[in-house]
């Protein structure tokens, strides 16, 4: 599903800054990865590559069997908008829309038709168990509540992969939990699904721990998270 | 652009701070506003202006006969020189295309002294010798009796035709004016109407209002001009140019009266055509200026828009880097700002428009109201193609203050928003 081959980026500022230093990496379709790092160790650039949100300088990338590389601003929305479905850290929910409204909107950039896409958006509300929160406004909502709306965002457009970034971070453990638990089901229905985290606890509940050091990664730790108990994992 | 979904978008970002798209919306609200005002203004002014001028025959010209400047065939130069009535015959018959030709005596209320009486009230007013074929360049309207006829040229008969003025200072508005003798400069005559002038402002020797009418021959004989006169008035036929004629005229006049070819200045010559001519430059001036400042007060009301704009822009630097993860592509982000402004621009500018042409409705409806002869202001309202271009001015400048925003919000990358400091 990812194929990555010998990505380097360097940030170009004042002093320029070689943030990942070729790296090799391979994700199978239905995989649930984690990516960890110390802060500065490239996870984050990593994540905004993945996601078309930022360009790579060298090597080569590719998503679902396509070739991310020197995309116009266009042809990166479209792949983002249909391959890609994003969480993030602090829910980036849209402050002036409802629940519903939030979940929509990658469909109303499909151009989707008003009903179906409230209608789909209503579906996965449901999935969630926040049908009654459709019409709340994300001020009106607990964190976990709000994670959960951004879930079904993610999910809305039936991407290929998820990707999260930090998804509870901001979340307390028993909040953490009920996402985690929500992520792996999600995953469990075929769809990949990359983890930037830097909490040993949740890392543990993926399959595979991706570890990141000064923008090389070193080592590729193989999990098995149903030997993981849950509750202990995430405190 | 404007679907439901569209509108519904721009609606919720623009409803979200209602007091800030309030203020700014009023930038262009007063623009339009001021913008419809002023140009209903200079309408209701060239409307008066146009009724000050309206009753005087456009295509007519005078010619008065001034002291030659020039020395020709033995006589020197500073001649005085008179016309006569075979000049109007001459002219008639030779030079094509004039239609009227109507010759005038007429003497001005100078000297500040009464000379006309009716028993003891008197007035200082001006007289005026005509042919009944005057009326048709200097039109009046005739409120009582009739104009100057034929028979009364033709027996030069004591008659006179006098001004409203006339008629309410010296015989008084409530008596019934015609058969009454009235004397003026020392001679008695007989009124057979009273004439009012149209709105016009354009007066030959005066007011026709403050002017006693007599027929052309009967001034001759009191005045002992024989069958001259001072100056003389013609139109030109349908389709003639009056500077053609005009010159055509002179080169007679001087063949007839030995005035040298090149003497330019021993013939006076003055057209309405001119003075038209002028008037319409005037408008063009008053209404350029019109534009000018309207335009300008409602470009600052766009530049307001635009410069809120872009701090909201600023303000939803997360919100469009969230929308741009999501797929928005760059067309959809500059279609919604320019359509947020376009949406600001063009309700603040009906909501300007509607009031001002209402109260300018108003307006005109006091103004008409007010019993004046002379209004210098007429009608003020916008015509249809002003609103038209006017509305078609909002949505330019509503465009416009989207696109500088817009610009801003394009360059707005999804990962600059969604990074979590």
């Amino acid at each position: 599903m990812i194929k990555l081959n010998n990505i380097n980026k360097t940030y170009f500022g004042a002093q320029p800054l070689h943030v990942l230093k070729g790296i090799n990496l391979d994700v199978a379709e239905g995989e649930l990865v984690s990516i960890m790092g110390a802060s500065g160790s490239g996870k984050s650039t990593l994540l905004n590559i993945l996601g078309i949100l930022d360009n790579y300088d060298d090597g080569d990338y590719y998503l679902a069997g396509k070739l991310v590389k020197n995309l116009s601003e266009n042809q990166a929305a479209e792949y983002r908008n249909k391959l890609i479905g994003f969480i993030f850290q602090s829910f980036n929910l849209i402050p002036f829309k409802t629940a519903l409204e939030n979940v929509a909107l990658p469909l109303f950039y499909q151009g989707v038709n008003r009903k179906k896409r409230n209608m789909m958006a209503m579906e996965y509300l449901e999935r969630f168990g926040l049908k009654d929160w459709a019409e709340h406004y994300p001020n009106e909502l607990s964190g976990g509540q709000k994670q959960r709306v951004s879930i079904a965002r993610a999910l809305v457009t039936s991407p290929k992969i998820i990707l999260a970034d930090e998804p509870t971070g901001a979340l307390d453990s028993k909040t953490s939990a009920e996402v985690m638990q929500i992520l792996r089901e999600v995953n469990a229905t075929g769809i990949t699904m990359v983890i930037v985290t830097h909490e040993r606890g949740i890392a543990n509940l993926t399959r595979k721990i991706v570890h990141l050091k000064d923008g090389v990664i070193e080592s590729i730790e193989e999990n098995d998270p149903d030997k993981m108990d849950f509750t202990k994992e995430i405190k | 652009m404007f679907d439901i979904d569209s509108i519904s978008e721009i609606w919720q970002t623009i409803a979200r701070n209602k007091t800030r798209s309030l203020l700014t919306a009023f930038g262009v609200f007063w623009g339009i506003f001021i913008l419809v005002i002023l140009l209903s203004s200079g309408n209701g002014f060239q409307n008066g202006m146009k009724t000050q001028i309206e009753g005087f025959a456009t295509n007519s010209a005078f010619v008065i006969p001034v002291p030659t400047t020039e020395a020709y065939k033995g006589y020197q130069k500073g001649r005085n020189w008179e016309v006569d009535m075979s000049d109007i015959q001459a002219i008639k018959k030779k030079i094509k295309g004039v239609e009227l030709v109507s010759p005038l005596l007429s003497e001005y209320a100078y000297s500040g002294e009464n000379n006309v009486f009716f028993g003891i009230k008197g007035g200082n007013f001006g007289m005026k010798g005509v042919l009944p074929d005057y009326n048709d360049i200097d039109r009046c309207k005739i409120l009582s009796g009739r104009y100057i006829n034929q028979t009364d040229i033709a027996e030069a008969r004591k008659v006179c035709v006098i001004g409203k003025k006339v008629y309410e200072d010296v015989i008084g508005a409530d008596k019934n004016p015609l058969g009454l003798m009235i004397k003026a400069n020392g001679i008695y005559y007989q009124v057979v109407g009273v004439v009012q002038q149209y709105n016009s402002n354009v007066n030959i020797s005066g007011s026709v209002n403050e002017t006693v009418i007599l027929p052309l021959t009967t001034m001759q004989r009191a005045y002992n001009k024989g069958d001259k006169f001072d100056f003389f008035v013609f139109t030109a036929a349908r389709g003639q140019n009056i500077k053609d004629l005009q010159e055509n005229i002179k080169a007679l006049l001087r063949e007839r009266h030995d005035i040298a070819p090149t003497d330019e200045g021993a013939i006076m010559t003055f057209d309405f055509e001119e003075l038209f001519t002028m008037f319409d430059y005037l408008f063009l001036g008053i209404n350029i200026l019109i534009w000018i400042v309207g335009i300008g007060t409602l470009l600052s009301g766009v530049v307001g828009v635009s410069n809120i704009m872009l701090v909201t822009i600023k303000e939803r630097t997360r919100e469009i880097g969230v929308r741009r993860a999501l797929g928005a592509k760059p067309a959809m982000i500059i279609r919604q700002v320019v359509a947020e402004s376009l949406l600001l621009t063009i309700l603040a500018g009906i909501v300007g428009l509607v009031l001002g042409v209402a109260i300018m409705a108003v307006v005109a409806g006091i103004v008409g109201n007010m019993p004046s002869d002379d209004m210098m202001f007429l009608d003020p309202q916008i015509g249809f193609g002003a609103a038209i271009a006017a509305t078609i001015i909002i949505v330019i400048s509503g465009l416009l203050a989207g696109v500088l925003p817009a610009m801003r919000a394009i360059q707005i990358k999804a990962i600059d928003a969604i990074r979590e400091e």
